[in-house]
């Protein structure tokens, strides 16, 4: 993996995208045994329905890890100093999640190199599923 | 609202990062890097074992309960409630092997839109083993609760 430097960054540049196929409902059942994220809301129709959702929906985490796959496929996962989310949409079983960064500032004034990046998750129709934030730092 | 609860510092837990399980983690969510399957590549990258993705230690918290125990102080309904904001606050990375310790504060209880959402916000601290400190979680849950 060729390691993005500093000096080459510049506020505003994208880092390299990451698309997720569609999620259906066997990858949210094996997430909710891998996760020990068991909430019926993600697995069963009708309980999320009596919860006043219109099905089930995604799990937050599911797509938190895909935008910590997007940081990861970018720099060693040691480089992340800090990686935070807000769930602001819902996605549901069908969906075809994106994850994109851009850079928002470039530090160097604590004796590090560190970026920050933003973050978003989005669904095939461009609605923004999660916002984040990414505290990085390069050589 | 149960401002009360601002401070309340659950029981530590305890939990094994049995390699099955990172791996079975880390195939769900479709990861892609070696040093999370192949103990060979990991050492390779200098790790001392499989590598735990970025967000494992939500989950390894998940398996004590910890966001049962918040909701449960707060008489929530578990259908009724969704994760409003998660953050890692990081420091060290997990390795498969490792023995982590966790302990959850609740750090802040507010509502809006009238009372019609409850928040809770959660610090979740994680050390490993070797007293190294691997991360604070911060974990805002959202309760949409029913006005009477």
């Amino acid at each position: 993996m060729e390691q993005p430097i500093f000096s080459s960054i510049s506020v505003g540049e994208s880092i390299p995208p990451l698309t997720i196929g569609q999620i259906d409902r066997t990858q949210l059942a094996l997430f909710a045994g891998a996760s020990g994220d068991h909430n019926p809301i993600h697995l069963d129709d009708d309980k999320a329905r009596q919860g006043g959702l219109p099905g089930t929906i995604v799990h937050g985490m599911l797509n938190m890890a895909f935008l910590g796959r997007l940081l990861t496929q970018w720099v060693p996962q040691q480089q992340i100093r800090r990686f935070s989310s807000r769930f602001v949409g819902m996605a549901f079983p069908g969906d075809e999640i994106t994850c994109l960064g851009t850079v928002a500032s470039c530090d160097a004034s604590a004796g590090e190199n560190c970026v920050t990046l933003d973050l978003v998750a989005q669904n095939q129709s461009g609605e923004v599923l999660l916002k984040g934030s990414a505290t990085i730092c390069l050589t | 609202m149960r401002e009360e609860l601002i401070g309340k510092r659950y029981e530590p837990f305890t939990a094994q990062v049995d390699k099955w399980r990172l791996r079975f983690f880390a195939r769900t969510i479709g990861e892609t890097n070696p040093a999370c399957f192949d103990e060979v590549a990991a050492h390779k990258a200098g790790y001392r074992s499989l590598l735990a993705p970025l967000t494992l230690p939500f989950s390894l918290a998940m398996d004590f309960d910890q966001s049962l125990l918040v909701l449960k102080d707060l008489g929530a309904d578990l259908t009724r409630t969704v994760h409003g904001e998660q953050s890692f606050t990081r420091f060290a990375e997990i390795f498969a092997g490792d023995v982590i310790t966790g302990q959850q504060e609740i750090t802040d209880i507010f509502e809006k839109k009238g009372g019609a959402l409850l928040f809770a916000v959660t610090r979740t601290r994680i050390d490993n083993q070797i007293e190294e400190h691997i991360c604070d979680m911060d974990t805002t849950i959202v309760i949409r609760q029913q006005l009477s």
